[in-house]
Formats: structure tokens, C-alpha cells, sequence
């Protein structure tokens, strides 16, 4: 069994030159320890590797019972140079939405 | 100053391109008392001056004259400020033309404060040694090829022209948040050692900068997170108190949605390190900021703390960096997927035989891999459309890839349709470099009478 990051999070993704950062933020604050443990830098930068060069950099918020991740070489180049049809990368959220995890139960 | 205790500031665009309407609903409906639109992307200051440099009278945002035309008469008649950056790479001639807006709609004279100062190409022309943020290289290696070359000013002088008291603010380029700030700084006397309440009125304007996206836009899903009558969704408005208490709420009546939920998505939104949110007006730490619903449609902004503002300015380099050119066209229907990627490599040898070179190169398959690529392991569509992309310097073999990718309705796979013409854009390239603030000289001026 496995569970989504949709299944407990939603997400937005912004753009600064070539560096994707993408908020994930739980629905409900009880999940924010299991994404912690399970919603590595590591797990994220391999979900975008074939996208992404990274460094992938994690930047917990409990505050808002989120996380930012800020990935960098992520746009192609940045929005003013990329030949991506997204240029800022507003659907890469989509991609971290996707990633599985083991279930947490 | 200092005499008000609350004050809404309103939120009018996010973008150059963003919707008009809303701003009209939020300034006849929400009570405001200061309109702030946001209007310039990274690259449109580098796009304005390119326009500037054909006809000296042009280089502000072309959006400002539909912009004004459409809420300067409710603007004027309820005291409304206008504060903007649509003056782009021309705030004078952008004054000019919104007094003669003015003057058309029957308003009379309506003095404009102008900011000046953000252009620093003839400053940064003489520093060829300054470092880009982006590569570490000099600017040196593109200052050949510059356009454009703005500073990122901050609240203090965005707030110097609303103490002039003219009804509408014109600027260049002005971070996003202090164009909010600016407001705050003029009717309460905040000044930057006040740390917590501008950091306080910086979370607001991050919260505002994008207008729909904390009322519901860029944040809908079927099923999941329902937004309702998102097709008539309002702009946002901070009430912003004297000792820095912030509520963000919506024009009454209007659609959308704005809770916990999408201020939580627009408060992270384009934000790296959540520590140390750099703006010309202090260096903002979010990891404190409580957000709380107060009421329907009704957020409270809490605990945002900040640290000085840095010694330098962030500088924008716009320069030419040659074209970009793509095609389209459409298969459907069996072995669709097998005919476009055929297309592909048709097109490809077809342009290598014509001896054009590409910096970059790019084939997607719309309906597959166009958002996030990885064609081999993604189910096949019933229908799915080519799309070939190239970065080049030679406008000619920008052009020639949408001429060969259209020529694949005669001279390619069997049941090519619907290609779409030759697309060719200049690349209007943006880095950066850090300019100490005591070398930039932002000042403001007054087009009319006060």
C-alpha cells in the first residue's frame, strides 16, 4: 500500500530564473511528521530527475503545516530562455502531487 | 500623517496581462482606499524599452490606458489612490498618458507623482566587473547585448510620491510588495527601523502581489478543493491597522474563495529560503506567520517578523539573446503517435540538411510529454500534436523550424492537420547583479498641478 502526496497535501509551484519552488501543504496537521520523514529532498529531486538537475533543498514550515522545496536548474534555463511550453513551471506542482509514498498507517 | 487607524489597500493586477474587471468590482464595491496595480514581469521592462526606443512617447505598460480608462472615474469621485508600476520603462511618459486619460474622461487635471531612479543602465554600464547572481560571471560578458537594466526599489520612495498627495503614483520597476508597503509607510509614518510592522505590511503585499491567487485562482480542482463561481471571483484587499495588525479579505459579493488554504499557497509562492525573503524594504522571515480565518472570506495575518533591508538594490539585465522559434501540427487516430514522432525526424534531418544549428532544441508531444516530459513511459492518446522548439542567433533558422514543421501537411507522414504558422519571438534574456543603494538616485517628480 502506498499513499500520494495529493492524498494528504496540495501544491503550488512559482518560478525565480531557473529555480522551481514548490509549496506542499498538508490538509490536515497530523500528516506534516510523516511527510517530514518520508517527503525527502532526496525522493523529490528523483521524481524530477528526468526535469530537474536539482540541488533540491527542503525548508520545513510548520508553522503553515507545510514545506518549501526549491529546486534549481528545474525551467529550462529560466522563463525568459526556456523552449518549454511551461515556461514557469506552474504544472510541476502536478508532478510533486504524483510522487508515492509508503503508507503511513 | 499618522492620523488614520485602519486602512484598505486593494489589489488591482498581479500581471500586465492579469483581468481588468475585478479591479472595477473592488474599487466601486470594496471600500478601498488605495489600488495598487502590479503590472511588470521579470522581462517587460526589457520589452517596454524596446518600444521606447522606436517612439520616445511609449515604453509603459500599453495596459495602462484600458486600465485607467476603466477605474479612474469611480477612482476620483471616492478618493481611491492609484498607485502602479505601469509607468515600466517610461513612468513619464506614462504619467502624460494617464493625465490625458484623465483629461478625456472629463476629469480634469489630475496631477500624477512619478518615481524616477530604477533605470540604472548608465550606472551599471561603468561597472562591467559586477558579478551575475545567476552564473557567477561579470556582467561584463553581456553588456554588449543590454537593453535594459532596472533596480528594484523599494517602499520609501514609492511612499515620497503619496505624500505629494497627487491621486495616482506612476513607476518603473518597484518590488512587487512595496508597492503595498508604500501606503503603510505614507498614512501611518511607519519607517523602516519599525521591523515588525514592515514586515507585517511586506507579508501583506507578497499576499496581494498576485490578485486572484489568495482569492481562489491557480488553485481549483474538481473534487478536491472547490472553489465556488470561480468565473466571477473578486480581487483581494489587506485592512491594514496602525500598529500592524493585517486582514486580507475580497470584494463583497464576489466569487472565489479566500481562506487559510489559498493564503497558505500564495504566502510560500515564489519564496526560496522561508527565512530570508530579500526585498528592498527589509529581509522578511515567514516561518512565524500564523494565518487564522477571522470571518468568511476573512484571513488574519499574524507574527511575521523581518531583518534589515540589505545595503544593495537587485538589478535586472534585460538583453537580446537571439530568437526562439516553433511549429505545430496535429495526428490523429491509429498509430498517431508513431506518425508525429516520424514527423519529428523528418523535420529534424530537414534542417540539418539546410546546414541550421540550434543552442537549444526541443520536440514534444502535446496530449504526452510537453509538461513533463518522460514520452516513453506515458500512455498513448487517441490524437497528440507535434510541437518542435529551437533557441538560435540566425532569425533565419528560427524561422525555418515552424516553415518545415507546417510543410508536414505535404511532405510528411500520411494525415498531417492543423498546423499552425511559423512562429518567430526575440529572446528577451533577464540576469541580475546586487548594486550598492547609494549609487541608485530614486526621486520623485509631478506631472500637473497639485
Amino acid at each position: 500500500m502506498s499513499v500520494r502526496v495529493y492524498d494528504l497535501a496540495h501544491a503550488r509551484a512559482g518560478d525565480k530564473g531557473n529555480t522551481s519552488n514548490i509549496s506542499v501543504i498538508c490538509y490536515d496537521a497530523k500528516h506534516w511528521d510523516f511527510l517530514e520523514r518520508e517527503l525527502t529532498p532526496e525522493r523529490v529531486l528523483d521524481a524530477f530527475r528526468h526535469i530537474a538537475k536539482g540541488p533540491v533543498k527542503r525548508h520545513p514550515l510548520r508553522n503553515l503545516k507545510a514545506f518549501n522545496f526549491v529546486i534549481e536548474n528545474a525551467l529550462g534555463g529560466g522563463v525568459t530562455v526556456s523552449l518549454a511550453q511551461d515556461i514557469h513551471g506552474k504544472s510541476l506542482s502536478n508532478v510533486m502531487l504524483a510522487i508515492e509514498l509508503p503508507d503511513p498507517k | 500623517m499618522a492620523s488614520r487607524v485602519t486602512i484598505r489597500v486593494g489589489a488591482g493586477a498581479g500581471t500586465s496581462d492579469d483581468r481588468m474587471l475585478p479591479a472595477l468590482e473592488l474599487a466601486e464595491r470594496g471600500d478601498i482606499d488605495y489600488l495598487v496595480f502590479e503590472c511588470l514581469a521579470e522581462r517587460t521592462v526589457s520589452r517596454e524599452n524596446l518600444s521606447r526606443s522606436k517612439d520616445p512617447n511609449l515604453g509603459y505598460s500599453p495596459s495602462l490606458h484600458a486600465r485607467l480608462r476603466m477605474v479612474l472615474p469611480t477612482c476620483i469621485k471616492k478618493g481611491i489612490r492609484i498607485v502602479s508600476n505601469m509607468g515600466a520603462a517610461n513612468p513619464l511618459g506614462g504619467a502624460r498618458a494617464a493625465r490625458k486619460e484623465a483629461a478625456d474622461l472629463g476629469l480634469g487635471d489630475v496631477p500624477v507623482a512619478v518615481v524616477l531612479g530604477d533605470d540604472a543602465s548608465s550606472i551599471v554600464k561603468h561597472r562591467p566587473e559586477l558579478t551575475l547572481i545567476e552564473n557567477g560571471e561579470p556582467l561584463e560578458s553581456i553588456l554588449p547585448k543590454m537593453i535594459s537594466a532596472n533596480a528594484y526599489l523599494g517602499a520609501d520612495v514609492v511612499s515620497e510620491a503619496l505624500n505629494t498627495g497627487a491621486p495616482i503614483v506612476l513607476s518603473g520597476r518597484v518590488a512587487d510588495p512595496s508597492l503595498f508597503l508604500a501606503p503603510m509607510l505614507h498614512e501611518f509614518g511607519w519607517t523602516y527601523g519599525d521591523l515588525p510592522k514592515i514586515a507585517q505590511g511586506t507579508a501583506a503585499g507578497h499576499l496581494l502581489e498576485c490578485t486572484a491567487s489568495v482569492t481562489g485562482g491557480c488553485f481549483g480542482w474538481p473534487g478536491r478543493k472547490e472553489v465556488p463561481d470561480l468565473a466571477r471571483n473578486g480581487y483581494p484587499f489587506a485592512d491594514v491597522r496602525a500598529d500592524g495588525s493585517i486582514v486580507i479579505g475580497k470584494t463583497p459579493g464576489s466569487g472565489g474563495r479566500l481562506d487559510v488554504m489559498t493564503c497558505t499557497e500564495q504566502l510560500i509562492y515564489e519564496i526560496h529560503d522561508p527565512t530570508a525573503y530579500i526585498t528592498p524594504d527589509c529581509v522578511l522571515d515567514i516561518t512565524g506567520i500564523a494565518l487564522e480565518p477571522e470571518a468568511s472570506d476573512r484571513v488574519r495575518v499574524s507574527g511575521a517578523r523581518a531583518r534589515p533591508a540589505t545595503e544593495t538594490y537587485k538589478v535586472n539585465v534585460g538583453y537580446a539573446d537571439g530568437y526562439i522559434g516553433e511549429g505545430e501540427v496535429s495526428y490523429g487516430g491509429i498509430d498517431a503517435v508513431a506518425r508525429a514522432k516520424w514527423a519529428a525526424e523528418i523535420v529534424r534531418e530537414r534542417l540539418r540538411l539546410q546546414g541550421f544549428a540550434y543552442d537549444d532544441f526541443r520536440v514534444d508531444l502535446i496530449g504526452m510529454s510537453s509538461l513533463h516530459d518522460q514520452v516513453e513511459i506515458r500512455p498513448e492518446p487517441y490524437e497528440v500534436r507535434l510541437r518542435m522548439a529551437g533557441r538560435t542567433h540566425d532569425r533565419k533558422a528560427a524561422h525555418a523550424i515552424g516553415f518545415e514543421v507546417r510543410a508536414m501537411h505535404m511532405h510528411g507522414p500520411g494525415g498531417a492537420g492543423g498546423a499552425c504558422e511559423p512562429r518567430v519571438r526575440d529572446v528577451l534574456a533577464v540576469k541580475s547583479v546586487l548594486l550598492p543603494k547609494n549609487l541608485v538616485n530614486a526621486q520623485v517628480v509631478v506631472e500637473g498641478t497639485l
